[in-house]
């Protein structure tokens, strides 16, 4: 075995990924340990400054209550998800993300302010910011707040470690340096996994250079589904994946486009297809309850675009000219005129240059001047982001005081946002059924189950303790990839010539596979069989037991997995990440046996709603990795509340 | 491609333990070759463009060309970033060139406060209250269930 040093660290509250959700935990776990006495400790694959999905930054923060109240953000957030969220999560990160809005202004993130110094909204729920450095200065808070000497930058979270008294409790995590050869192993009382969602699961538009231009960020992994998974933990809504539309290419974002400057799109012969889908007779009808009612939840809007797209009347346009001309024709006069125009342009090059730079450096490199003309938008490949407009994540306890007689029994077991495992918390996208909460609510959420994990910690101050002979054999695999490489490098020409620099050249080998071949092969595999771009979102019975067969074949190969350096190591085990959640999003999608979510994923063998058998249901799963099977079944939804009408955006 | 280093520019961080764009980079791509000391971007077809690298290289050394795969040639997207403000230069392949400036932050780095500037709350441990609720909330009382008739 190489020589790999190992470092151990005990603490009381260990936060795996300091992106938004985790940094919201920082925060509140640091207040809460202060005044019982308890160490925090933090660990991030990446640099906290510049971590996770808001790393570029963000233009907006999509989720502010305002004056609204947690059941009008339900009825939205409910309607969108065509009927099924947890209510409980859903209002609870609600009724405090206020807050967490109001500390980001304290903390010095730019807000946009009008002339009465009341915020910018771009939609009923969106405030508009400048929002270049809103991780940077999110990070600086929960960095002062835990203590730099209490983070781990550049350490890769593999697994979960379990006590070996109670294996339904975890007791700690284990993870290598991608920048020396270092294994860490973390013993803790609680766990709080903030560790993101999931992309290039399914193969994306670009794969050539542009292949890392996935919308969502190449460096989220599928990690928090992993870690919580394989830990035993209760999985929720794993089949409901998210393909937002947006300009083609480089993925810019169009929502203050709609909401803000109010363009509209039309197919290429000219269709308003979202008012052709509402009006009498149009397709929403058939997608009834929820396709009749305002918001037209993201899903049937991508179906809508879908639909003209595959009927042969794409490409889709966004007529950003036409909303340009129409806002500035307000004014006045021929000066107020061009000032409006000017003031327009900057903020739709904001929008871009905050948050998807790439969709500027598109627009440059083809001289588009949105004033000028359209511009194409597509929908994009799934993703697994819980905390957007998908639900995939853990089920989790919500809090006590938002139960019903009914749901208490199911929604609520000690802590919030606790796992079913003991001690295990989660956030952010690591939480299924609590929707639509983006940054502002993933750091609401982070928050909530910070708080709980301290007094988990408080109520449970025993130390477990995991089996040594455990941790010894995952020392032993995580180093796994490098040996094979060591092993079996020298038996094709290519593997031992020198090379200038370790450029990603594959190497072509009988004895092992490549991280990103593997992760190749998983893309087709799901692109083709579980309903990617490549199979315009389609997937049956049949298709999906075919993909099951071919993961397993997958997931054998994944043992001879080959890394030449610690950055391909940790390659590697994004992979075998990846896999997971691939085969419990095929399972949940083989089981649920009706088309949801149209514009998400298709069952061509079951393309309608069946708001009788499914309506009322969660998929949930649970997997046993002695066994290496999954246990596919299905949770009630319990509604808290009426919902007399749909609040808008 | 994504980032990619100037020959010429780069000094290596001047031999530092890490250099800046190894540190900041979300996907650890950024390389430092020891014996040239030249950062190269080790996995081009794995950057997200998030100009982190472009935006802390010291000697803007880093720039940015677009995907081959879908742009085409001849634009630059240069940020100059400073303590309060980024100023964005946006060349076209047609030549047009613009600028545009934003605010970052309003406090100065290293001096942000976790409770954002409101009090530490009212909560306990046992109840719903969240650190610096309900200042930080600016209502009186957390909502809960039996508000909603
Ligand atoms: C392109 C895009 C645009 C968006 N636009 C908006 C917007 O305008 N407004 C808005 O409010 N929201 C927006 N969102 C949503 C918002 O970014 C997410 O909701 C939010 O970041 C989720 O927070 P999180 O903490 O769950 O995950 P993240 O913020 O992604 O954090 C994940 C953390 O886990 C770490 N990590 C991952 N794997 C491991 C591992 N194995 N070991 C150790 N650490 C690990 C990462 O480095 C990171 O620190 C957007 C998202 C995307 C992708
Ligand atoms: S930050 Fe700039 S100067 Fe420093 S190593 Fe990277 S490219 Fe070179
Ligand atoms: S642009 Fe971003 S992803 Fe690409 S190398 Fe630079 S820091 Fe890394």
């Amino acid at each position: 075995m190489r020589d790999f040093e190992t470092v151990e660290v005990t603490t009381d509250l260990l936060i795996i990924g300091p992106g938004m959700a985790g940094s919201g935990a920082c925060v509140e776990a640091a207040h809460w340990a202060k005044q019982n006495n308890l160490t925090i400790t933090v660990v991030d694959k990446a640099a906290m400054e510049r971590s996770g999905a808001v790393a570029m930054g963000l233009s907006a923060i999509n989720q502010y209550q305002g004056e609204n109240t947690p059941v009008d953000y339900l009825s939205y957030v409910r309607q969108d998800l065509m009927g099924l969220c947890r209510d409980d999560l859903v209002m609870d990160i609600s009724r405090h993300v206020n807050g967490s809005v109001h500390m980001f202004e304290g903390y010095g993130l730019p807000l946009w302010k009008d002339d009465q110094g009341n915020y910018v909204h771009e939609g009923r729920w969106q405030l508009m910011i400048n929002g270049e450095s809103y991780k940077a200065i999110v990070a600086e808070a929960g960095k002062t707040a835990v203590g730099i000497d209490n983070l781990y930058e550049r350490v890769f979270i593999v697994k979960l470690l379990l006590d070996k008294n109670d294996k339904n409790r975890v007791c700690g995590a284990i993870g290598f340096s991608v920048r020396e050869n270092k294994i860490y192993v973390f013993h803790c009382k609680a766990c709080l996994v903030s560790a993101g969602g999931a992309v290039h699961v399914f193969r994306p538009r670009s794969t050539g250079e542009g292949l890392g231009r996935a919308w969502y960020p190449p460096w989220n992994a599928g990690s928090s589904s992993y870690l919580t998974t394989t830990a035993g933990a209760e999985m929720s809504s794993q089949e409901v994946v998210f393909i937002p539309g947006r300009y083609k290419d480089g993925y810019g974002p169009v929502g203050a486009w709609f909401l803000l400057f109010k363009a509209t799109a039309t197919s290429a012969s000219g269709v308003n297809y979202m008012a052709e889908g509402l009006s009498e007779g149009g397709e929403l009808h058939n997608w009834a309850p929820y396709g009749e009612v305002k918001p037209i939840p993201t899903c049937l809007r991508n179906h809508l675009m879908m639909q003209k797209m595959y009927s042969g009347d794409g490409p889709i346009l966004i007529h950003t000219d036409k909303a340009i001309a129409k806002l500035a024709e307000s004014a006045p006069n021929e000066k107020a005129y061009k000032k409006e125009l000017k003031k327009l342009e900057s903020e739709a090059w904001e929008d871009f240059l905050d948050m998807t730079i790439s969709q500027a450096v598109l627009w440059a490199s083809k001289d588009v001047f949105p004033e000028e003309g359209p511009s194409e938008i597509m929908p994009s490949e799934p993703y697994f982001i819980g905390s957007h407009s998908g639900a995939s994540g853990a089920w989790t306890s919500g809090p006590e005081d938002l139960q019903t007689a009914e749901s208490k029994s199911e929604y609520f077991w000690g802590y919030n946002r606790m796992t079913t495992v003991k001690g295990l918390f989660t956030a952010g996208d690591g939480v299924g059924n609590s929707s639509h909460k983006f940054s502002s609510g993933s750091f609401t959420e982070g928050r909530i189950a910070a708080k709980a994990a301290v007094k988990f910690c408080v109520e449970n101050p025993e130390m477990p303790e995991a089996d040594p002979g455990k941790i010894d054999k995952l020392k032993q695999d995580i180093v796994t990839p490098l040996e094979h490489y060591d092993q079996h490098h020298a038996y094709t020409t290519l593997g031992a010539v020198k090379k200038c620099y370790e450029l990603p050249v594959e190497e072509v080998n009988p004895n092992y596979i490549t991280p990103k071949m593997a992760m190749f092969r998983l893309n087709k595999i799901m692109d083709e069989y579980v309903a990617g771009w490549g199979n315009q979102y389609n997937c049956s019975e049949m298709t999906l037991n075919i993909a099951l067969q071919e993961l397993k074949r997958l997931k054998e190969d994944l043992s001879k997995l080959a890394a030449r350096n610690l950055h391909e190591l940790m390659r590697c085990w994004e992979n075998i990440h990846r896999v997971q959640i691939a085969e419990a999003h095929t399972r949940h999608k083989l089981f649920r046996e009706e088309t949801r979510w149209p514009g998400y994923y298709y069952r061509t063998d079951f393309p309608k709603l069946d708001e009788k058998n499914w309506a009322d249901v969660f998929v949930n799963s649970v997997y046993d990795e002695e066994k290496d099977e999954f246990q596919v079944f299905t949770r009630p939804k319990h509604s808290l509340v009426n919902i007399r009408e749909v609040v808008g955006m | 491609m994504p980032s990619f280093v100037i020959h010429e520019k780069c000094d290596g961080c001047k031999g530092g333990e890490v250099t800046a764009c190894q540190y900041i980079c979300p996907n650890d791509l950024m390389v430092l070759d020891e014996e040239l000391m030249k950062a190269y971007n080790s996995e081009p077809d794995m950057c997200w463009e998030c100009y982190n690298c472009v935006k802390i290289c010291p000697t803007q050394a880093i720039e940015v060309r677009g995907y081959a795969d879908f742009c085409p040639l001849g634009a630059n997207c240069m940020p100059m970033r400073g303590s309060e403000d980024i100023m964005w230069t946006v060349q076209f392949r047609g030549g047009t060139i613009k600028r545009f400036k934003f605010p970052i932050r309003t406090v100065a780095e290293g001096s942000v406060s976790p409770d954002g500037g409101f009090d530490e709350g009212q909560g306990s441990l046992d109840d719903q209250l969240l650190f610096t609720e309900p200042a930080s909330l600016k209502v009186d009382k957390l909502w809960t269930l039996s508000d909603h008739q």
